[in-house]
């Protein structure tokens, strides 16, 4: 039995068997017959206010749950408007798709009013892309579209639906099985590398985890533990992969590479086995690559097997889900009953002891000063009250990388930030995307003030829906770390990268109807911060912290990750 | 170095875009690009031969492989393979060397598809380097316009081809009711 819809119709009933309840969008001249749909509340549709910001919403909402977030955008310029959140889920592996209006299929090429080649502008900003110009396939699209975002190496993807299929009446026929005959996901990992793996690990000395991103994306938080433990290795965590040992466990370092900290690139460049789970070698954690991990053999976990060999060749590659792999490490680990002798255990002893040592030689150190508020001070603030429990966005540069080195998580699916592409402006919208996914979780949007004023837009979205975000925007002045490199590599000479004229950030939030304050001394800070969290709406808390504090440990661009620069340059004595 | 790809993906509009831009997002400048369906109307084979650093090969290789209207990628720069490529030459030349330049043809099994007065259309088929060589003989004898098909390129070793199964939708759940 089939019924006669329109395709706008169509679209919705297939979005809703997707388990879609909630998507993220903003309506325009073609999707009209889809928003006529959506008035009829069957799925959530959250306003935003500015179409990047419904993808980076999407994300939000995919990061924080797993599932497939979803956002939408009518043709031209809401399209375009979107590519930015698309590569930044790409170079995340972010699973969402993007349902964009195009117009109709008799004025495509025609330059019409807001036409664009959305197919062609987001084919590299995508997993795989859809132009649907018949109705009859559209739930085909939109069904393959989820099974792609969802599977192998999660990504975006985007399905491009002219405004006459949405307007046009067909027979709904549910589309139960789709085939992609050239679309491969390996899962489970070669039996004879797996082998190898476990032998290497059995005999390594001086083994060390080094985990990311992938991890979160297969759910297998629990798998890394139970195989840290059971090798009792010590662990990194990359940006992405922060959270999936809990940042409280014994085997945690810290975060690697170009601001990790001492000791994870201390372990990195000594160990003789990396571990390497979900990761992607990318240069902010490697490094110049010739010098890194020297003295390591690496076993290479990933899902897509083009990361393999990528920038680091392994020496034993596994292409698989890191979930389903590690369940096998262990279980062979377990039932090979091969105890490591006394040398070999001294070795290890000795090894662990060594990255305590480095931990302790040249720890992350909160810096607190009587006078200002430092921004580290800051982060550990926001670290106190949220325990490792908080949801904690952030957008790219200083105060994410402070976020990443001093707020524990505890949990996967609590640190979102753009890692990869590094957008400034996600924090925010994000964090609309995270809220509205974990209405229960206290969400912190730990933001820059060059991105939040990228994002202000957004601040309509969380008063018109009271979401209770805890916006905290750590406000130097400056877009600090370009500052920061200005400062280090150019001289100093701070060439257009200071923000002055800030709104008054009470104004500002009252105008939008929710709380506001700005800080600037270190004892307001705690009070702060909890009146915020307090708070049953949205706050905005505006801290002004000290302006020039550079991130350190830092690895310059090119250079070795074992080749720190520790801290500020110190003043030259005069005689 | 010249790499010589060889493709069976699906026969779908943006098919070809989604292989070209894999290519020229890495900067990498095309040589030749052939392309038409196979026995199966639903899916294409495709030459490309592209200049790729050696150490890149493997990569752009496995990058294709992921493009999912990609049933297959093969890298056979080094692999027993046959290439050939097709030209048209038009050669216009005087009358005391039509001679010559029909011998010369002959030589490189050239087959004269137009003539007249002003000169010949000559089709020559073989690997292409020898192409190369063919198409400057002609140039010494006159005036000619040259027209390429790119490298056209066959396995001489059958690789397995792995197609993966359909899998179902969540749209076979059944709901409890529809919304509609």
């Amino acid at each position: 039995m089939s019924t006669l819809m329109s395709g706008a119709k169509m679209l919705v009933e297939c979005l809703v068997r997707e388990g879609v309840d909630c998507m993220f969008g903003y309506p325009g001249g073609v999707t009209l017959p889809f928003y006529d749909v959506l008035y009829e509340h069957h799925i959530r549709h959250v306003l935003v206010r500015h179409e990047e910001n419904a993808a980076f919403a999407a994300e939000g909402y995919a990061r924080s749950t797993g599932k497939v977030g979803v956002c939408c955008a009518t043709s031209g310029p809401g399209a375009t408007n979107l590519t930015t959140g698309l590569v930044d889920a790409m170079m995340d592996s972010i699973p969402i798709v993007a349902i964009t209006g195009q117009v109709s299929t008799k004025l495509i090429g025609s330059d019409a009013f807001q036409e664009a080649d959305t197919f062609g502008i987001t084919r590299p900003c995508t997993k795989h892309n859809y132009l649907v110009k018949k109705l009859e396939d559209l739930g085909q699209a939109i069904h393959e579209a989820f099974y792609v975002a969802s599977s192998g190496r999660p990504g975006p993807v985007l399905v491009d639906v002219t405004k006459d299929v949405l307007q046009g009446q067909g027979h709904y026929q549910p589309v139960t099985s789709i085939h992609l005959p050239g679309y491969k996901v390996f899962t489970e990992g070669h039996t004879g590398q797996i082998r190898r793996a476990v032998q290497m690990i059995q005999e390594s000395e001086r083994p060390l985890v080094y985990s990311g991103g992938g991890i979160i994306a297969a759910e297998a938080a629990r798998e890394l533990r139970e195989f840290v433990e059971l090798t009792d290795a010590p662990t990194v965590n990359t940006l992405m992969g922060l959270g999936s040992l809990p940042s409280e466990h014994p085997n945690f370092i810290s975060m690697p590479g170009m601001h990790g900290s001492y000791a994870a690139n201390m372990a990195m460049s000594n160990a003789d086995l990396l571990i390497a789970l979900g990761v992607r070698f990318d240069d902010r954690v490697t490094g110049r690559l010739a010098a890194f991990a020297p003295h390591a053999k690496v076993i290479h976990v990933d899902i897509d097997p083009a990361e393999i060999g990528k920038n680091r060749a392994p020496d034993v590659p596994i292409v698989g889900d890191v979930k389903r792999v590690l369940t096998k490490i262990i279980k062979a680990l377990k039932e090979s009953g091969t105890e490591p002798g006394e040398n070999l255990k001294a070795a290890r002893r000795a090894w662990r002891q060594q990255v305590r040592e480095w931990k302790q030689e040249h720890p992350l150190q909160v810096v607190t000063s009587d006078t200002e508020i430092k921004p580290q001070h800051l982060v550990s603030e926001i670290d106190r009250i949220s325990r490792g429990q908080a949801i904690v966005t952030s957008d790219v540069g200083q105060h994410q990388m402070w976020a990443a080195q001093f707020i524990r998580f505890n949990e996967p699916r609590l640190w979102l930030n753009s890692g990869g592409l590094g957008s400034m402006g996600f924090g925010l919208p994000a964090a609309v995307g995270a809220q509205f996914a974990r209405p229960d979780k206290l969400v912190f949007s730990l933001v820059g003030d060059g991105g939040f004023q990228m994002a202000i837009p957004e601040l309509a979205t969380v008063a018109s829906y009271g979401l209770p975000i805890k916006i905290v925007v750590m406000n130097n002045g400056y877009l600090g770390m370009v500052r920061q490199w200005q400062t280090l590599f150019y001289n100093n000479r701070l060439s257009a990268v200071e923000l002055d004229c800030f709104p008054d950030a009470e104004k500002l939030a009252g105008a939008y109807g929710f709380k506001g304050k700005t800080i600037d001394k270190p004892w307001e800070l705690a009070p702060a911060l909890e009146e915020a969290v307090k708070e049953p709406g949205p706050y905005l808390l505006n801290v002004k912290v000290t302006p020039f504090e550079c991130v350190y440990p830092m690895v310059p661009a090119g250079g070795a990750i074992s080749e720190m620069v520790l801290g500020p340059p110190q003043p030259v004595a005069v005689p | 170095m010249l790499q010589v790809i060889s493709l069976l993906l699906e026969n779908k509009p943006g098919a070809l875009m989604r292989v070209t831009g894999l290519l020229s997002q890495r900067g990498y400048n095309i040589e030749s690009l052939t392309v038409a369906r196979t026995l199966d109307p639903e899916l294409s084979r495709m030459t490309i031969v592209v200049e790729v650093e050696v150490h890149q090969r493997q990569q752009v290789i496995k990058q294709m492989n992921k493009l999912i209207n990609v049933l297959q990628a093969t890298d056979l720069t080094e692999s027993p393979a046959v290439v050939r490529e097709l030209v048209l030459v038009r050669i216009r030349t005087p009358q005391e060397s039509r001679t010559a330049v029909l011998k010369e043809a002959e030589i490189f099994g050239g087959r004269v598809v137009d003539s007249s007065t002003e000169g010949f259309a000559i089709e020559v088929t073989g690997d292409p380097e020898k192409l190369g060589e063919f198409i400057d003989v002609m140039g010494s004898w006159g005036e000619i316009d040259v027209t390429r098909s790119g490298a056209l390129a066959i396995a001489l070793e059958s690789k397995k081809l792995k197609l993966q199964p359909p899998v179902p939708t969540k749209a076979g759940v059944k709901l409890e009711e529809s919304v509609y």
